[in-house]
């Protein structure tokens, strides 16, 4: 059974998003999506500065067999890469909540509503 | 849709936990544990593999010599009993129909070793070759199960777990043994690039030896391990760096093709292929960024398309992105600077040998 935390928004492509403040966010992968995928040893993030469009692909975790495209669950703009995963890519596996991708500054905050909670998501990864 | 097969193995791994998935007609444990645990449980010690779903075919008769040697690329007749032979069996026009290991079990015995997924794509051909041979074929492949036992410590874990002495086993040969009261087949053979045995047996004698090894510290690995140890090993897989539609000169094999011998089928094509000279080859890539380049991920020149990936990984033991690529003959020089097309990135590589690991064969 795959760990779902309270307080995240998910996507039904299995990203989180957590709010800072206002509309400040970090986007993740969940826990079901790194069991699916295995070990991971690859990934491919956006630069600072990169637009996210919502719904649009935006870099890949890739484990030793496949690659597996991210899709943004909002739109904005990136703030921050986490470069920590680019030496330890294995941390998307051992904590995939703490191990954030991305910290994007949103430029629809509305978009949250449309994103799964806790009950909805663990139904879909159960 | 045919029915999904089920190997001896198929209840033990499920109960541990294995993930399975479809494989060439089986359902077959993809991954243990951990790809990575598990490749490296192979190249550092010793790791084992279901490998049950290949298929097995018996020929036996008179011209049994003559008739494998007829259809196969490599040569069989000048061997001797108890050798293991790897190479193709090619269509008219030099193609690969399949690879595979022919046992020499005597002179008018041979056993062939095929892939799950060509088996009776395999038999059917065979049969359609025997006419004017006294031979009889039989697949046997329902009657057989088998396990890889492979690593540097395979030797040793052997002789540990069952007291089976394997030491004057040479590489590439192989013999009858009791292990636990049951008599099987072993070979010193593998698709890793480490030393290591192949064990065939009935169903009974392979799941007691299967448990009795992981009881014993031997490693359970998935076909994902399998995959990438062979990739390594740049040793080919059907699908990928060999198949209906190359030849083994074009996939850089031509070591295993006899042109010595009077006659084998494609053996006509092949000698035009070579006079002619190649279009195009399987080679080894290395590229310059950290990215995957995965199976179908095409090769650029410039703006040129030149080719495309076979099979490629962020390398487990080397740590670098490698892959095997089959490129335009005007390209495939080592050296050679090209791109490849990552999703939308385009990483640059360059053209290098096959030789991705120093292979630790016992020979």
């Amino acid at each position: 059974m795959s760990k779902v935390l309270d307080d995240l928004y998910y996507s039904e492509s299995h990203e989180w998003v957590k709010v800072l403040d206002g509309d400040t966010v970090l986007l993740g992968i969940s826990d079901f999506a790194q069991s699916q995928l295995g070990s991971v040893v690859f990934v491919d993030l956006p630069d600072v500065g990169t637009k996210l469009i919502i719904h649009k692909e935006f870099g890949a975790v890739e484990s030793v067999k496949a690659a597996s495209d991210l899709i943004s669950p909002v739109s904005g703009v990136v703030l921050e890469v986490n470069e920590d995963l680019i030496g330890e890519p294995e941390l998307i596996n051992q904590d995939p909540y703490e191990a954030w991708l991305l910290k994007v500054k949103l430029t629809n905050p509305k978009e949250l509503d449309a994103l799964l909670n806790k009950a909805e998501y663990a139904k879909i990864s159960g | 849709m045919a029915e999904i097969k089920t190997t001896s193995l198929f209840e033990y791994h499920k109960s541990k936990g294995a993930r399975l998935e479809e494989f060439a007609g089986y359902e077959m444990p993809i991954v243990y544990t951990s790809i990575i645990e598990e490749h490296n449980a192979v190249r550092e010690n010793v790791g084992m593999f279901d490998v049950s779903h290949m298929g097995e075919i018996l020929v036996k008769g008179k011209d049994a010599l003559k008739y494998v040697d007829h259809v196969f690329s490599n040569e069989i007749t000048s061997k001797e009993n108890g050798k293991v032979v790897y190479g193709m069996m090619l269509y008219d026009n030099g193609t690969i129909v399949d690879d595979l290991l022919v046992y020499k079990v005597s002179d008018t015995e041979c056993f062939l070793v095929v892939n799950a997924s060509n088996t009776g794509k395999d038999y059917a051909w065979l049969v359609d070759q025997t006419e004017g041979y006294e031979v009889t074929l039989t697949n046997l492949s329902e009657d057989y199960s088998q396990i890889a036992v492979q690593g540097p410590n395979a030797e040793s874990k052997l002789l540990q777990v069952f007291g089976l002495d394997l030491s004057s086993l040479l590489f590439y040969t192989f013999s009858y043994f009791d292990i636990s009261g049951h008599h099987v087949l072993v070979s010193r053979t593998g698709y890793t690039g480490e030393d290591g045995f192949e064990i065939y047996g009935d169903h009974l004698a392979i799941r007691e030896i299967w448990e009795s090894l992981d009881n014993n510290g031997v490693t359970p690995c998935g076909l994902g391990a399998r995959d990438t140890l062979r990739f390594e090993a740049s040793l080919p897989l059907y699908g990928h760096e060999i198949s209906d539609s190359l030849t083994p000169l074009e996939a850089g094999l031509k070591m295993f093709v006899k042109f010595e011998k009077p006659d084998f089928i494609g053996k006509v094509q092949l000698e035009k292929d070579l006079e002619a000279g190649l279009t195009r080859r399987v080679v080894g890539l290395e590229l310059k960024e950290k990215a995957i380049p995965r199976q179908g991920y095409k090769i650029f020149r410039g703006e040129e398309e030149v080719g495309y990936v076979t099979t490629g990984y962020l390398s487990i033991t080397l740590g670098k992105p490698i892959a095997m690529a089959l490129v335009k003959q005007e390209y495939s020089k080592q050296g050679n600077e090209v791109t490849v097309q990552i999703r939308n990135k385009m990483i640059p590589g360059f053209v290098r040998d096959k030789k991705f690991l120093q292979k630790n064969y016992k020979k």
